[in-house]
């Protein structure tokens, strides 16, 4: 009995040991390392697990949208966009070529989910090109881009863009760099307050098949549009917008945008927009009906926000739009209800080109001093909002209004907790917060500057982004991951949301020139025009010799006729820069000029099977027949 | 001798009581619902194939998982090592097995009829011949499509018979070959006539010539 009970105490000997040595270490060393291990933890996902989320980036200048999974943060495709990918034989074959028009590349800012009811329906993903006034859609059933609308007419520089607005009835879109409308016409930019503008554009959604068409535009002043946000709820039928250089400077726009105090945003209704096209109050220019605010009240209105803003988001019960002051250190929060109110009174404090200005004071609920350079804001459904802030290189939780007096007089009294971030961080993005029931678990922040952050690779180094637990009252940093230039802002959303296929049913191809059986294959030529119906199967093309002459022009029509998920195959033409992908059921088209003899080997670029080099074949261009 | 003919000719004059004709219609039935069931099924599982590819071996036709395509997916893979495509046409027996359930079903009512336990046994005896036949038929299908490969082919194996009854690997697959919904509907069509047979048996014999 005595021995028992020594030998209990015993073991508490080595734990007894140990405790010295810990209190060598410093405490908070040691709760980082259980702080860092739970991390791992709960970002970890096994191999051959799932993650929970996707995460759709915007790609910047890429061109590409870059999709992850949340919470392992691992990149798991790029889908391509505004840019040639020969990665996935995007920008080669007759359809793509002719979807990425003359441009080499895009500059992808925002991706929106669409949404039905104000919750992402798991259909499409659009995302805007800044610089060509493009927006493309892609369809989330196979993660390709099925429509590229643009470039818009009237518009330079299509920033605040694309947001959806409850039911994917339209996408905003406005002017970042105004001019001259429409485009093509001159003017010196000396003549800029008078001769250039802006526009607010409405891109209409069709319900069944997503088609995008220009709906209207809003005729502005010359500010800069930035960013904006669709209203729901109370505020549906809203569109909200920030814009800088309410001083409309045209050079030097660093100093010169940034003399005002407050820069005017905007109130859209889009709603009385697609009245007045109804009631015919517009005029047509370059195609697009535009509507000038100062002739149809009601349609715009201009806020005051503080000071060069950025963000305007407004909150999942949309009654809350909060405004990023960037140059100032709050967010400023507008209450819907206050705005209806203030236009019902007209309650202006100025007018600008026609359009009434709100009273600032009387539609601001407050301004909470989040800290420097507030950019975006995003919400967790629990009342809470995370600023992102550009200078102070964090994010900062607080709560929303409803506040007490209490509250009011010290806004300091709602902010909970900041995080720091590494470091500049742009947008962040909590999952769903631009719907009714975000997923209030998870924020990424999108960090412009890494420097330091990662094993050295050159000059051009990586983005970072970090994500974010904000399940708790505190945020906790989770995971870093790096990504390509250059996201901007993401979304997010539930891995059940969809279901995409991984091979395309035979019985869905449409393709006039499809072939499913060897027997099909053939090459007509007529004249000097060659065409080719080709199978592509493991591990061969049908036919795999090709004779054709100098001067032809060659159309190959190839069906991947293969039904098993992964079995793309390639389709390279070697020194005639064709890299083609086809994906399992598809058909491509491929139109190759003739223009030296030779024997070019075609082959299979996508690794396919055991016998995958073997899949190969040559294309036979022998001299034309009258030079010889 | 004598005695042991005599017994069984009274064996096979015992006439079927309700209990038993009623197995029989459960049996005649369960030939029925074995049509509408896949009576074997082969399934080819390997690392890149998690889910497996699987063959269902009708009565009456061939089918394969996602719509038909892991057909086309074995035949695929079955040219690598040269091996002839596997096609429903070439399975003439899928004509003729329908015909041999519709006989079965026939017999079975005629025994229902006739009540006595002499068709039993012939029907017994028949379908029992039906097994062993079909099953050798089978073997000799899969033993045609592993040992006639094309020399030509991409990849040299030695040739093989996949497995009947149970599993083998060839290459990176396992194959599993295992009876289907279809086969137990079979086996029970065959327990149900011994059970009938069964039931029977304290009948009292009939005498044929005697007369009511």
């Amino acid at each position: 009995m005595k021995s028992k009970r020594t030998t209990r105490y015993l073991q508490w000997v080595p734990l007894v040991a140990v405790i010295p040595i810990l209190g060598a270490c410093a405490p908070d060393e040691i709760a980082r390392d259980f702080d860092r291990r739970s991390a791992a933890e709960q970002s970890y996902v096994a191999p051959g697990d799932f993650d929970d989320y996707y995460l759709f980036y915007s790609g910047g200048h890429s061109g590409n949208v870059f999709v992850a999974g949340i919470p392992s943060m691992r990149h798991i495709v790029t889908i391509p966009v505004f840019t040639k990918y020969p990665g996935k034989g995007y920008g080669y074959d007759e359809v793509t070529k002719e979807l990425l028009g003359d441009y080499t590349w895009g500059d992808i800012h925002h991706p929106a989910l669409s949404k039905t009811d104000g919750i992402y329906d798991g259909r499409w993903l659009f995302v805007n090109d800044n610089a060509h006034n493009r927006i493309a859609r892609i369809d989330l059933r196979d993660f390709k881009v099925k429509e590229i609308l643009g470039p818009i007419p009237n518009t330079s520089g299509n920033h605040g863009s694309s947001f959806v607005t409850e039911n994917t009835e339209y996408i905003m879109g406005g002017t970042r760099f105004s001019a001259p409308i429409p485009r093509g016409e001159y003017a010196h930019p000396e003549e800029y307050e008078e001769r250039f503008n802006g526009v607010i554009t409405g891109v209409q959604v069709g319900q069944e098949n997503g088609e995008m068409s220009v709906g209207w535009q809003v005729l502005t002043p010359p500010f800069n549009w930035d960013l904006s946000s669709t209203g729901k709820g109370p505020s549906s039928g809203w569109a909200f917008f920030t814009s800088y250089n309410t001083e409309m400077a045209h050079t030097m726009l660093e100093a010169n945008a940034s003399q005002l105090d407050r820069d005017l945003g905007a109130a859209v209704n889009w709603r009385a927009a697609e009245q007045a096209i109804a009631d015919g109050n517009y005029t047509e220019i370059d195609g697009v009906p535009v509507i000038d605010p100062a002739e149809v009240p009601g349609v715009m209105y201009f806020i005051p926000i503080p000071k060069s803003p950025h963000g305007m988001d407004t909150d999942p019960s949309g009654q809350w739009i909060v405004a990023g002051g960037k140059l100032d250190p709050t967010a400023t929060v507008f209450s819907f209800e206050k705005i209806e109110a203030a236009i019902e009174a007209e309650d202006f404090e100025d007018e600008k080109r026609g359009v009434p200005v709100l009273t600032f004071d009387s539609v601001a609920e407050g301004q909470v001093p989040v800290g420097l350079g507030p950019l975006h804001t995003q919400f967790d459904g629990q009342g809470n909002a995370y600023t992102s802030m550009f200078i102070d290189s964090q994010v900062a939780k607080w709560r929303l209004p409803p506040w007490t007096d209490e509250e009011k007089a010290d806004l300091e009294s709602v902010v909970i907790d900041k995080i720091d971030v590494h470091y500049n961080i742009g947008h962040l993005v909590a999952g769903g917060s631009d719907t009714r029931e975000p997923y209030g678990d998870w924020l990424v922040a999108m960090n412009k500057h890494a420097v330091g952050r990662h094993l050295k690779v050159g000059p051009g180094i990586p983005e970072t982004s970090q994500l974010i637990d904000i399940r708790g009252e505190e945020m906790r940093m989770v995971k870093e991951a790096f990504t390509d230039k250059e996201p901007h802002f993401a979304q997010i959303l539930r891995a059940d949301k969809i279901d995409p296929i991984e091979v395309y049913p035979r019985a869905e191809n449409t393709h006039p020139h499809a072939i499913w059986s060897f027997d099909d294959a053939e090459i007509v030529r007529n004249g000097d025009s060659v065409e080719v119906k080709m199978i592509s199967i493991r591990s061969r093309f049908v036919p795999d010799i090709v004779d054709v002459q100098v001067g032809d022009t060659v159309t190959f029509h190839i069906t991947n006729t293969e039904q098993t998920p992964g079995l793309t195959h390639g389709f390279g033409i070697g020194e005639m820069d064709i890299s083609g992908n086809i994906d399992p059921g598809e058909t491509k088209t491929y139109v190759v000029e003739m223009d030296r003899p030779g024997v070019f080997p075609f082959y299979c670029t996508v690794f396919c099977s055991a016998l995958h080099q073997e899949m190969q074949g040559y294309l036979s261009v022998r001299p034309a027949e009258n030079s010889e | 001798m004598q005695t042991f003919l005599k017994k069984q000719e009274i064996f096979l004059r015992k006439p079927l009581n309700l209990w038993s004709r009623l197995c029989l219609i459960a049996a005649a039935a369960c030939i029925g619902a074995s049509f509408l069931f896949p009576l074997w099924e082969i399934r080819l599982v390997a690392p890149q194939y998690r889910d497996g590819l699987e063959l269902y071996i009708y009565a009456y036709q061939l089918q394969a998982g996602n719509d038909g395509q892991h057909l086309d997916e074995i035949n695929l893979l079955n040219h690598y090592i040269g091996m002839q495509p596997i096609r429903e046409a070439d399975f003439v027996e899928m004509t003729w097995i329908p015909f041999a359930f519709g006989i079965f079903i026939l017999l079975c009512l005629r025994a229902v009829v006739f009540g006595r336990m002499g068709n039993v046994v012939d029907l017994f005896v028949l379908f029992a011949y039906f097994g062993l036949f079909s099953m050798g038929n089978f073997y000799y299908r899969l033993y045609t499509y592993g040992q006639n490969l094309d020399p030509r082919a991409p990849m040299t194996i030695e040739p093989f018979t996949p497995v009947l009854f149970g599993t083998n690997r060839i290459a990176n697959f396992t194959q599993y070959s295992y009876p289907d919904t279809g086969s137990y509907f079979l086996i029970a069509f065959g327990a149900l006539l011994v059970v009938a047979a069964i039931l029977s048996l304290r009948e009292k014999p009939i005498d044929p010539y005697e007369t009511r």
